[in-house]
């Protein structure tokens, strides 16, 4: 057995016993969907950040870093700062005003069902994209961490380990197995870092120097050198630069309208709780950015790109030249964690929004047709939902699904974002508003990622022959104010008094907490 | 209220306002809390008076004079970088000290900035908290 498959291994088993003490705990709806509301304030801030931080961020912009320097490490900046915006506007009326979902926020003063049916199909969209995305890297990494380990093997074991933590453990086990996997890879990162720091003796200077000559052996065998300060190594003109402020308005607006990150604040017993687990979260994760420049500048100045062979395994790679082959086994094992946990978070928000949403709310008005009923649908769901994405993930092996990732957050910036920020704020907004916010936001990503250079393309990788018709690759900068126009549209095509009247109601459980769902007892 | 409901024979308990009522319970104006009903319990908070309160308009007015601004600063000061990266190259290569420049610094303060804006806010909002406590007691009243 090698050092990583036992690591692995090891998270494996942990998980499951926490799954299983989880499981023999009560299993009421508000247990199995919320946690019980008694998660703390650093358990939650662990687990949002958990949730957040997939393999995209720990390898992806490690790589991007590595490879084109300064862009990389701006990117990074954004999926911080993002947070600023669930903690001013989202978190706390969420919370206040609603029971497991995002929707619950929506349909308070609007008529619930074609609100809910919509929010619905909004999530399920996000989860699901995320969700495949996820697990074709999983495939693809075991690949190289586990050379023994085939693709397929790799996918269904993450499918099955997913559909088992949600199933049997809820959001309790869920929640428990973000919170490891977020220590793990913090400190996996900050070990990375202090070895980073150790080759270059300490010294700041001599890493910032570093950094300013960059120097490897080209592919034509000439020896290439790089000031890694420098900007505009990866966005480059005419459409690089609006592509990057594209991304940036999807994060910054995408990251507040991400269902398995706002389904994180109905685990905390009140407001106040889930705005200090907003606080935590943002120190972890602003920490595990900033350690970005150590992981991915290390690669770069001391494996040099002329040495990496792919781009994803930089940081894996620089632990390996570091710290030897255990260290190499142990960064492996959390990038595999990583994916695990994002993908068990994503599959317990897309089955609590189909339960309570869709399957109680829309198709019977908000009923329960037996005791546990809601929580069974879930339970059904997740193992569905984790069935279709092992087959898609099977099928979709051999296409470059980044621009899922970015999709998941152009839908969620679009579509749910203007919907939440109007229902809060403001009064005249109603249902025909609200579904058409919500359809335009979601329909524009889809299109104008289905026509950009994502997907189309002149040569024989692109999924759609053609010129692309729409320049960026991130539709944000479009499809956001697209949403808001579709939101603010709809709703001057009607008047619905009911919704105005009901105004005063959320606004005054929003902004005090009077009558929020309470955290049950032990 | 299902049909069915009312066919249970071994349940006594009267059914207020149900058609067979002659004289309902009551004892005049308000009931005590366990004895009102689910249909009535939704409308124990007059939110409509609540929300004109003289308590409550200062809290959202306490609100908006952090929250606003603080969006808005953080929203510039956030897409300063990409706009000033992407247009104003020259300036950011500008060298502060060895190698690094004033695009990397601008970059890094951006985590400081959003940090410092989360630590002030939480600060105000531990007064929203106090001001929302005073309105929901004065409500009780």
């Amino acid at each position: 057995m090698t050092p990583a498959l036992a690591m692995f291994l090891g998270f494996v088993l942990l998980t499951l016993a926490i799954t299983y003490w989880s499981a023999r705990r009560s299993q009421g709806a508000s247990q199995y969907f919320a946690a019980g509301r008694r998660i703390t304030a650093w358990q939650n801030g662990l687990a949002v950040a958990g949730d957040y931080m997939s393999a995209a961020s720990f390898l992806g912009i490690a790589g991007m870093i590595a490879f084109n320097g300064y862009d990389g490490f701006m990117y990074s900046v954004g999926w911080l700062v993002a947070y600023l915006t669930v903690l001013l506007i989202v978190a706390e009326p969420l919370r206040n005003a609603g029971k497991y979902t995002m929707a619950d926020l929506l349909a308070y003063r609007l008529s619930p069902r074609p609100v809910r049916a919509m929010a619905s199909l909004s999530t399920l969209t996000v989860s699901t994209f995320y969700m495949i995305a996820q697990m074709v890297g999983a495939g693809a990494l075991v690949k190289l961490l586990l050379p023994g380990v085939s693709y397929e093997v790799a996918v269904i074991g993450v499918g099955v380990l997913m559909i088992v933590y949600v199933v049997f453990g809820g959001m309790l086990a869920t929640t428990w197995v973000q919170i490891i996997k977020a220590v793990l890879l913090m400190s996996g990162s900050i070990f990375l870092s202090i070895l980073v720091m150790k080759h270059f003796g300490y010294s700041f200077g001599a890493f910032f120097d570093a950094i300013g000559h960059v120097s490897w052996t080209g592919a034509d065998g000439s020896t290439i050198t790089r000031n890694f300060f420098q900007p505009g190594l990866l966005f480059k003109p005419p459409w690089g630069q609006i592509d990057l402020i594209s991304l940036g308005l999807a994060l910054i607006f995408g990251t507040a309208g991400l269902p398995h990150i706002l389904v994180r604040f109905y685990t905390v017993p009140d407001a106040k709780t889930a705005r200090h687990s907003v606080v935590w979260a943002m120190v972890i994760i602003g920490l595990f950015y900033i350690m970005t420049t150590f992981l991915g500048f290390g690669a770069a100045t001391i494996l040099t790109p002329g040495k990496i062979s792919i781009e994803n395994m930089s940081a894996p790679l620089l632990a390996q030249a570091l710290g030897g082959e255990v260290f190499f086994a142990f960064i492996s094992a959390v990038a595999f964690a990583t994916i695990l946990a994002v993908v068990a978070g994503l599959t317990i928000s897309a089955s609590t929004s189909f339960a309570h949403d869709f399957y109680t709310n829309v198709l019977h008005h908000g009923r329960e047709r037996g005791p546990g009923e809601e929580v069974r649908v879930a339970r059904i769901t997740a193992f569905v939902v984790g069935a279709i994405a092992i087959l898609l993930a099977i099928q979709l092996r051999a296409i470059n699904v980044a621009f899922l990732v970015g999709l998941a957050f152009a839908v969620a910036a679009s579509a749910n974002l203007p919907v939440i920020v109007l229902s809060i704020f403001w009064r005249r907004f109603n249902t025909t508003g609200a579904v058409m916010g919500l359809a335009v936001g979601l329909l524009s990503s889809i299109v104008l990622i289905i026509i950009s250079p994502s997907m189309m393309g002149l040569d024989a990788k692109a999924l759609i022959h053609g010129a692309p018709l729409f320049p960026l690759r991130n539709p944000g900068i479009v499809s956001i104010p697209l949403g808001f126009l579709g939101a603010v549209l709809g709703t001057f095509l009607s008047r619905e008094p009911s919704a105005e009247a009901k105004f005063d109601e959320l606004i005054v459980r929003a902004n005090t907490g009077l009558g929020a769902e309470k955290a049950t007892a032990e | 209220m299902a049909p069915d409901d009312r066919k249970l024979p071994q349940d006594p308990t009267p059914i207020v306002g149900a058609d067979t009522d002659i004289a309902p319970i009551s004892r005049g104006g308000s009931k005590p809390a366990h004895e009102r009903t689910a249909d009535e319990e939704t409308d124990v908070v007059d939110w409509h008076r609540l929300a004109a309160s003289a308590g409550f308009k200062e809290l959202i007015r306490a609100k908006r004079r952090f929250i606003l601004p603080a969006t808005i600063f953080f929203i510039v000061y956030y897409f300063a970088l990409p706009v000033l990266v992407g247009y104003a190259r020259p300036f950011m290569e500008t060298r502060v000290f060895g190698a690094v420049n004033i695009a990397y610094l601008f970059a890094l303060s951006q985590f400081f900035v959003a940090w410092i804006i989360a630590a002030l806010y939480v600060r105000a909002a531990g007064k929203f908290d106090r001001m929302a406590a005073d309105v929901i007691k004065h409500e009780r009243q």
